[in-house]
C-alpha cells in the first residue's frame, strides 16, 4: 500500500500560488468589518483578519483560509473553479437583462377622488376629457408593451384613480386579449386602485381576466383618514369594505395593500402591522415617502429624515418577525426582496432596485397625454416640470425608439452602481440598485453624492440590519430566511 | 453481521474451454425458467433440479454444494460446482468466471435493488476513506465482460450503479459502455459514481450528455468548499478545481449531478459552512448525499485520522441539511441510523446501505441498520427507537440508486 501524504502537501504557496478575488468591506464596529464578495456574499471579519487576507497572509489549517476560500475571497491562480462560479452566479444574477421591460404601467387617468397631501402624483379632480388617456393612444400603447423582447409582461393600470376610467381599462384588456396570442406573450394585469368605487361588476371583471388588485392601506383607521383624505373623509371604511370584498371574490392572494410612511405614521408601526393582520392581508411594505409630486408641494417629504424612518422599519421588522415566531407567515416584502437578493442568485422581478437601473429595461410607463416616462417616478417629475425622464411619445415612437433613445441609454449608461464613485466600493452594491430618478429629484444629478443620499443611508441601514438578523442565528435568523425562499 | 458473498472461488469448473480466459453464466432455476440462451446454467440445489435441467437440455450447470450424487455431471457441456456461500444466487443473477484461476465474481443479482457493476479498479484518486482500495492493474477486461453480459440482464431491472475505481479514466470505453447498456435496458436508472474530474473536459462532458438518458446520474464526491481539504481527503493536488468546474459543464449540458459528502473527522468540522457553500454556490445541483464512513478499505488504515462518532456532528448535519432544505435543494442522509440523527431531519435519512452488507444489531429492529462490511465501529449513540416514530419515518422512503458506499 502507498502511504498517505499529509495535508501539507496540498496547500498552496501563499507567496506564489494565492491570488485575491475582487472584495469590499464596509467597518460595522470598532473592530467589526463586514466583507462581500464579487457577487454578495457576506462575512464578518476582524481588522486583523482583514488585513491578513487582503496580504495574503493566510493557511490551510488557520480557519482563516477555509473561510476567505469557501467565500470566493481567494484562488490559487492556475483554478478555473473560483473563477466560474463567481462568473456563472455574475450571470444568473444579472439574467433580468434578457428578459427586457417586463412592467408597463398605464396611467388611464390622472383623475382622483382623494386628495393625499403624499401624492406622487399631481392628482386632479375635474376636467375629464383633459385628464383621462384616449382610447386610441391606449391601444398604441398596447402595442408598444407587447413589443417588449420578455415573454411575460405585466400591465399595471395606474391613475389618478384608474376606476375613474375602468371603461378604458376593459378596452386596454380586451385589446392585449385579442393580441397577445400572436406575439407569444404571457400578461399579468394588476389594477392599482384605492378601491373606494369597487363594484360588482369591476371585481366580476378582475376575476373574469384574473386581475390583480393592489390597494392603499397606510394603518388604522384614523391614521389612513389623516394621510388619505376624501369627500366624507371614509377612505379607510371603503379600502377596507374593498379589501374585504375582493379577498372573497378574488381569492386572499389576489389582493394586496401598500402603505407610505408619513410623520404621523412614524411612532405607531405596530398598529400599522396590526391593521394588516386583522384584514388577513399576506404580508406588509413598510415604504417612505416619495420626493415626488404632491409630496414635495406640500412639504410631506421634509417632514422626517432618513435615520427617523429606519428607526420607524427597525421597529416595525422586530414586531414582524414575532408575528411570524408565533407560527404566522407574514413578510415584510422589502426585506423579502432584499433577503433574495443576500441569499440567493435569483434575479429579482423588483425594477426598481437594479444597476442598470430599471429605468425603461424594467418599466415604461404610458401616461394619459401619450407621453411616454422611464419610470413612474418619471412622470411625476414631468408633473413638476422635469422631463429629464420624458423618453417620448406614443403618436410617433415605437418600443425600440424609446428605449433604445441615448437618452435613455445614457440615463442607465451613466448610472451603473458597479462603477459608480461609493457605491463601486460599497460592500452592500450587489444587493442595490441604481436610483437615477431619486438622485436626479433630490440632487439634480442623476448619479448623485451617496453620502448626501437618504436613499444610499435607508439602503445601508436596512441591509445590515438584515445581515446583523441573519448573523445571529436562531429564530430570528431562520424567520428571514424564509422569506427569502418564500 | 455478515454481507453476502458477492466473490470468491469456485470449488470445480469442468468443461470450459481453456481458451476462454473468462466466462459470463446467467444462473438459471430450471423448473421455472422461460427461454434459455447458450450462457444460461442450471442451478442444482437437488434431484429435481437436476432432472429438469437435464430434461430441458441445459448446456451447463450450476452445482451447489452438498447437494448432490456423484455422476450428476453427465449431459453438460460445463459444470461449475459452488460452495454454500454462494448459496444467495437465484434465478436470473449472473457471474463472471475465470476457469484457471477458479475466481468468481458476482455481477448482477436479479432481485437486488442495488446492483453495482465494479468498472475498473484503477483510480486517479487515493481517497483516505476508500471502501474499494484502487490498484494500478490492467484490467479493461472487466469492461468487456460488464459489456458481454448486458443482454443478459432483466429489462424490468429498476436501477444500476457503475462504481471504480474511476469508471470514466478510459471514458470513451465506457460512454460506449452506458450506449450499450441503454440499449437493452431502456428504463433502466443508471447512476454512476465518478470523481467528475474528467467532465472538466468538455469533450467528456460532450460526449456524455450525447448520449440523451434522462434517468443517468452522475454521484460527485466533494468533500469540501477549501480546495486543499478536499484535495487532501482524495490524496491528489488539483482534484477540487476539476471537480467543480466538471459538475458546472454538466450541469450546463442540463446532466443529471448528486453530489455526495461523506462525514469523517476531515469532513465534518466544517459541514456547516460546506452546506452553506452548497446552498449558494451549485444550488442547481439534482441530489445531495451525506453519507456515514463506511469503516472499510482505506478507512480502517486511517482510522486514527477519520474516525468521529456522528454524535458528534449531529448537531452540524442537521443544520446542514436545513440550510440545503431551505435553498430548495434535495438532500439524503445515507448509512446513518436514525438514533444517531437529530429528529428534525428524520425525514431526510435513507435506506441506503446496499441489502448485501446491510447489518442490524439486535436493538436496531426496522431501522436504516450499518455497514456489515469492513470491522464496523458502533457509536455510543446507538439506541432503540420508538416503533410507532421508526413506521413513520421510514414509510414510503425510496431505495437509493447505486452503492451508498464511500
Amino acid at each position: 500500500m502507498t502511504s498517505f501524504h499529509g495535508p501539507a502537501t496540498f496547500a498552496p504557496n501563499a507567496a506564489t500560488e494565492l491570488q485575491l478575488l475582487p472584495l469590499r468591506f464596509e467597518r460595522l464596529g470598532a473592530n467589526r468589518f463586514l466583507v462581500a464578495n464579487f457577487v454578495g456574499d457576506l462575512l464578518l471579519l476582524n481588522e486583523e483578519e482583514l488585513d491578513r487576507t487582503v496580504s495574503l497572509a493566510i493557511a490551510p489549517g488557520d480557519g482563516l483560509y477555509e473561510r476567505a476560500f469557501e467565500k470566493l475571497l481567494v484562488t490559487r491562480k492556475k483554478q478555473r473553479s473560483q473563477l466560474q462560479l463567481l462568473a456563472l452566479r455574475l450571470r444568473s444574477r444579472m439574467s433580468f437583462l434578457r428578459e427586457p421591460t417586463p412592467l408597463h404601467l398605464f396611467v388611464v387617468t390622472l383623475r382622483c377622488e382623494h386628495s393625499c397631501p403624499y401624492c406622487q402624483v399631481s392628482r386632479r379632480s375635474a376636467e375629464r376629457d383633459r385628464f383621462d388617456m384616449s382610447e386610441e393612444l391606449a391601444l398604441r400603447a398596447v402595442n408598444v408593451a407587447l413589443s417588449a423582447p420578455t415573454p411575460r409582461i405585466k400591465i399595471e393600470f395606474q391613475g389618478g384613480e384608474p376606476l375613474l376610467n375602468f371603461e378604458l381599462v376593459r378596452k386596454i384588456v380586451g385589446a392585449v386579449h385579442e393580441r397577445a396570442p400572436a406575439r407569444n406573450k404571457a400578461v399579468e394585469f394588476v389594477i392599482a386602485s384605492n378601491l373606494a368605487l369597487l363594484s360588482d361588476e369591476v371585481l366580476a371583471f378582475c376575476q373574469k381576466n384574473d386581475i390583480l388588485l393592489s390597494t392603499s392601506l397606510d394603518g388604522p383607521a384614523d391614521l389612513h383618514n389623516r394621510n388619505r383624505p376624501r369627500p366624507g373623509g371614509n377612505s379607510h371604511e371603503l379600502a377596507v369594505a374593498g379589501i374585504r370584498r375582493a379577498q372573497k371574490v378574488l381569492g386572499r392572494s389576489r389582493v394586496g395593500a401598500l402603505m407610505t410612511t408619513t410623520e404621523a405614521s412614524l411612532t405607531r408601526v405596530e398598529e400599522i402591522v396590526d391593521e394588516y393582520l386583522r384584514l388577513d392581508l399576506d404580508g406588509i411594505f413598510l415604504r417612505p415617502l416619495s420626493p415626488y409630486g404632491f409630496a414635495i408641494k406640500t412639504k410631506q417629504f421634509e417632514r422626517y429624515d432618513g435615520a427617523e424612518w429606519l428607526a420607524f422599519y427597525k421597529r416595525g421588522l422586530r414586531y414582524i418577525i414575532e408575528v411570524n415566531k408565533r407560527g404566522r407567515y407574514f413578510p415584510e416584502f422589502y426585506a423579502a426582496l432584499l433577503l433574495k437578493r443576500m441569499l440567493s442568485d435569483r434575479p429579482i422581478g423588483y425594477v426598481d432596485l437594479r444597476s442598470p437601473a430599471g429605468i425603461g429595461l424594467g418599466a415604461l410607463v404610458y401616461n394619459y397625454d401619450g407621453k411616454v416616462f422611464a419610470s413612474d417616478e418619471g412622470r411625476m417629475l414631468a408633473e413638476m416640470g422635469d422631463r429629464t425622464f420624458e423618453l417620448g411619445d406614443l403618436r410617433k415612437d415605437d418600443y425600440r425608439s424609446l428605449v433604445l433613445s441615448d437618452k435613455l441609454v445614457g440615463l442607465i449608461g451613466n448610472t451603473l452602481s458597479q462603477c459608480a464613485p461609493q457605491c463601486s466600493s460599497c460592500a452592500y452594491e450587489p444587493h442595490c440598485g441604481a436610483e437615477p430618478v431619486y438622485h436626479h429629484a433630490t440632487q439634480g444629478d442623476a448619479v448623485g453624492i451617496k453620502p448626501l443620499s437618504e436613499f444610499c443611508a435607508r439602503q445601508k441601514g436596512v441591509l445590515q440590519l438584515l445581515f446583523e438578523i441573519l448573523d445571529s442565528g436562531g429564530e430570528d435568523s431562520a424567520v428571514l430566511r424564509r422569506w427569502a425562499s418564500g | 453481521m455478515m454481507p453476502l458473498a458477492l466473490a470468491g472461488s469456485a470449488i470445480a469448473v469442468a468443461g470450459a474451454t481453456p481458451s476462454e480466459r473468462r466466462m459470463v453464466l446467467r444462473v438459471r432455476d430450471p423448473r421455472s425458467a422461460a427461454e434459455i440462451d447458450d450462457r444460461d446454467g442450471a442451478l442444482i440445489r437437488d434431484e429435481g433440479d437436476l432432472l429438469a435441467a437435464r430434461a430441458r437440455r441445459f448446456k451447463a450447470a450450476v452445482f451447489l454444494e452438498g447437494a448432490l450424487l456423484s455422476d450428476n455431471a453427465d449431459g453438460f457441456e460445463v459444470t461449475v460446482r459452488l460452495g454454500e456461500r454462494f448459496d444467495h444466487l437465484g434465478d436470473g443473477d449472473i457471474v463472471g468466471l475465470d476457469p484457471g484461476s477458479l475466481r468468481l465474481r458476482v455481477l448482477y443479482r436479479r432481485a437486488s435493488k442495488h446492483n453495482s457493476f465494479l468498472v475498473t479498479e484503477r483510480c486517479n484518486h487515493y481517497c483516505l476513506m476508500c471502501s474499494q482500495p484502487p490498484r494500478n492493474v490492467k484490467d479493461g477486461w472487466i469492461i468487456d465482460e460488464i459489456a458481454s453480459c448486458i443482454d443478459l440482464l432483466d429489462p424490468a431491472t429498476a436501477s444500476v450503479g457503475f462504481t471504480g475505481g474511476e469508471p470514466l479514466l478510459e471514458w470513451r470505453c465506457f460512454i460506449a459502455l452506458l450506449a450499450a447498456f441503454r440499449g437493452r435496458l431502456p428504463e433502466t436508472a443508471i447512476h454512476v459514481l465518478t470523481n467528475g474530474r474528467a467532465f472538466a473536459a468538455e469533450e467528456v462532458t460532450a460526449a456524455w450528455a450525447a448520449l440523451g438518458f434522462q434517468r443517468l446520474t452522475a454521484g460527485i464526491p466533494l468533500y469540501s468548499a477549501v480546495d486543499a481539504v478536499h484535495d487532501y481527503v482524495v490524496q491528489a493536488r488539483g482534484a477540487f478545481d476539476d471537480t467543480v468546474l466538471g459538475i458546472l459543464r454538466l450541469k450546463d449540458k442540463g446532466q443529471r449531478v448528486e453530489v455526495r459528502i461523506v462525514l469523517h473527522a476531515v469532513t465534518a468540522p466544517r459541514l456547516r459552512e460546506t452546506c452553506a457553500w452548497l446552498a449558494r454556490n451549485l444550488p442547481f445541483v439534482d441530489h445531495v448525499a451525506l453519507m456515514g464512513m463506511e469503516n472499510t478499505g482505506f478507512a480502517l488504515a486511517n482510522q486514527d485520522l477519520l474516525w468521529i462518532d456522528p454524535l458528534d456532528y449531529r448537531a452540524d448535519l442537521a443544520c446542514g441539511v436545513n440550510v440545503l432544505r431551505a435553498a430548495g435543494m434535495n438532500v439524503s442522509i445515507y448509512n446513518l441510523p436514525l438514533c444517531l440523527l437529530d429528529r428534525s431531519v428524520w425525514d431526510f435519512a435513507v435506506q441506503s446501505i446496499s441489502d448485501w452488507k446491510n447489518g442490524y444489531l439486535s436493538e436496531c429492529d426496522g431501522c436504516a441498520g450499518f455497514f456489515s462490511s469492513g470491522r464496523p465501529r458502533l457509536s455510543r449513540g446507538i439506541s432503540p427507537i420508538a416503533a410507532a416514530d421508526l413506521q413513520r419515518t421510514l414509510s414510503g422512503h425510496g431505495v437509493v440508486v447505486g452503492d451508498a458506499g464511500s
